[in-house]
């Protein structure tokens, strides 16, 4: 490669990675500032720390997003791995364009349409079944659960294509029934799959504010919505704290998984 | 010991016996394909209830009209002395096209959802190739940093924005520190800050899809270019870029379909005036509780994205079926 194209290159990614970080350190760093003034420093400080773990509102809220981040994780890990499965080991069945379709669709869908559509079944369901009564958090882990297990799918369904299909075909020509095979064989490798699309439709269910909005009935406000609400009035440091926080779990979190990755790997 | 044992136990076994071992596979059988079909069924009725039938209520509530009511639309269906009655009402439809807000605000979003994302392919497309072409080691630790930030709340990077686009935020005062200008410029609140929004959450998944074409890339063909006296510009204008075009094409789907949508950006950095048409669909349902004009505005968002989502879903099962 001739050495232009490389200087070339090399400035692209220098500027493209202080692009993506620098909004991230610029907001740590302010998190420390003293100053109610989010441009003026005003010495370092922890004050906006002691301030958000008093904010009930902000607690309660980020405990609900939690809550439903799990249960939509854990509901996203099975539905998505029966697709995941059926998808890559059943060959063709009946209604498999339409099944694939439905499993990439979500993922691409602008979620203010994902949301109002589902708002609108709900209402429809309740004055036709008279479920759900109200809407709130089982709603919201509902919405959650149908975005997220596509995603789930399409992570389970490449390790799946992966992995070596001799040995199943082996456990079955020595008649091993295949809910055997299931659990003994295909879970078990499989299961960093799982694992990794666990966190994904985890992460995604918290980030989550958009479908939240139309399918959350009054009083189940989940912490990106708070935020929202408070960052419409301004620049608020106690959300820069939260923020700090919220990055030093991830990073921490997503190095160490790729930290183990490697070593288990190696 | 076993096998003695074992053989015995062959010889006393007889005719019913036999028959029970049969009777005692058949129904494991029919449970191995009851399973086999849970598996499918089950998913399957999830996304059907909770995504497909979603969209056919969304289509039939863009045809009623609004009433103060709960909830706030007319039924489409009505019995009216023993006959069922369909009453359609286009009224929404013919707003999308009187009322210049609607189109305009098509408009602008494919223009800015557009933009977005070929600056993003100009700033993803050297990034995606650095990173395919850097060592192994290097090449895993660069890619775990460009997804790094997707798993920080979206939010809270959209809100990083606000402090620094602010009027007395740091670019601001980093330009007035320069000299460049006296009174602070407005970024905040403008296009200007929608497009930076938009770049920044949506670059890596610009990035992702291009790097996974380029490292599959087989260099012995770019070898054999070079060899040919082929220059490198030649050679990556007549090779690299034409066969990263499936990336491309993903990657750009990928922004450009959430981006067109988008509420969360244009709410927070757009200006009053900003018309994007998430937003408009988002106050016509909460602010107007309009719920038919709402549903409208979606059909009709869904219609204009059909080609891509369709172009994006034929390229990802191509790429399925390669693996």
């Amino acid at each position: 490669m001739a050495k232009r194209s490389s200087t070339f290159v090399l400035s692209a990614m220098c500027f493209g990675y202080a692009f993506l970080y620098i909004p991230i350190f610029l907001l740590i760093a302010y998190s420390f500032n003293d100053s109610k003034l989010a441009t003026v420093w005003g010495g370092f400080s922890t004050r906006w720390y002691v301030e958000l773990f008093q904010n009930e509102q902000i607690m309660a809220a980020a405990w609900l997003s939690l809550k439903i981040a799990f249960l939509t994780a854990t509901f996203a890990v099975i539905l998505g791995t029966m697709a995941g499965i059926a998808i890559i080991r059943y060959g063709r069945f009946k209604g498999r364009m339409l099944f694939t379709g439905m499993i990439t669709a979500p993922m691409v869908m602008p979620e203010v349409i994902t949301g109002l559509s589902l708002l609108l079944l709900f209402v429809s369901m309740e004055s036709l079944l008279g479920w759900p009564a109200e809407r709130g958090t089982t709603t919201i882990i509902i919405a959650h659960v149908t975005f997220a297990m596509a995603y789930v799918t399409v992570v389970v369904q490449s390790r799946l294509a992966s992995i070596d299909q001799s040995i199943e075909e082996a456990a079955m020509d020595l008649g091993c029934r295949p809910l055997r095979i299931l659990y003994d064989i295909t879970l078990p490798m499989i299961l960093p799959a799982i694992i990794s699309g666990w966190l994904l439709a985890f992460t995604l269910s918290l980030d989550d504010l958009v479908i939240a909005t139309f399918v959350t009935g009054p009083g189940a406000s989940t912490l990106p919505m708070v935020i929202f609400s408070k960052i419409k009035l301004g620049i608020s440091p106690d959300i820069n704290a939260l923020a700090t926080i919220v990055i030093f779990l991830v990073f921490t979190g997503v190095l160490a998984s790729s930290w183990i990755n490697r070593k288990t790997s190696n | 010991m076993g096998i003695p044992e074992k053989q015995d136990h062959f010889r006393t076994a007889n005719k019913s016996r036999i028959s029970t071992l049969v009777r005692n596979i058949l129904p494991a059988k029919k449970a191995d394909e009851i399973g086999k079909k849970t598996i499918l069924a089950v998913p399957y009725l999830w996304l059907s209830v909770f995504f497909l039938v979603p969209f056919f209520i969304i289509f039939q509530i863009s045809f009623t009209e609004a009433i103060i009511a709960r909830p706030p639309y007319t039924s489409l269906v009505e019995i009216e002395e023993g006959l069922i009655q369909i009453r359609l009402v286009t009224e929404s439809y013919l707003m999308l096209f009187e009322d210049d807000i609607y189109w305009k605000s098509y408009l602008n979003s494919a223009w800015i959802a557009a933009t977005s994302t070929l600056i993003c392919f100009l700033i993803g497309y050297p990034m995606a190739y650095g990173i395919a072409r850097a060592p192994a080691h290097t090449r895993r630790r660069l890619l775990l940093f460009i997804i790094l930030p997707f798993w920080t709340a979206f939010i809270l990077r959209v809100y990083a924005w606000v402090g620094i686009l602010n009027n007395n935020g740091i670019l601001n005062n980093i330009l007035q520190w320069l000299g460049l200008t006296d009174t602070p410029i407005q970024f905040l609140y403008t296009d200007f800050a929608i497009y930076i929004g938009i770049v920044y959450t949506y670059l890596p998944f610009m990035i992702l899809p291009i790097y996974t074409t380029l490292e599959k890339m087989d260099l012995s063909l770019m070898e054999a270019s070079s060899d040919l006296g082929g220059r490198p510009v030649t050679t990556f204008m007549r090779i690299t870029l034409p066969l990263s075009v499936p990336g491309i094409i993903a990657g750009s789907m990928l922004v450009f379909i959430p981006a067109l949508g988008e509420f969360v950006i244009p709410a927070l950095l757009g200006g009053d005036d900003s018309l994007m048409i998430g937003r408009v669909l988002f106050d016509e349902f909460f602010l107007n509780r309009d719920w038919p004009m709402a549903s409208t505005v979606a059909v009709a968002m869904l219609i204009f994205l059909v080609a891509p989502i369709v172009l994006f879903n034929h390229f990802q099962s191509k790429e399925m079926e390669a693996k």
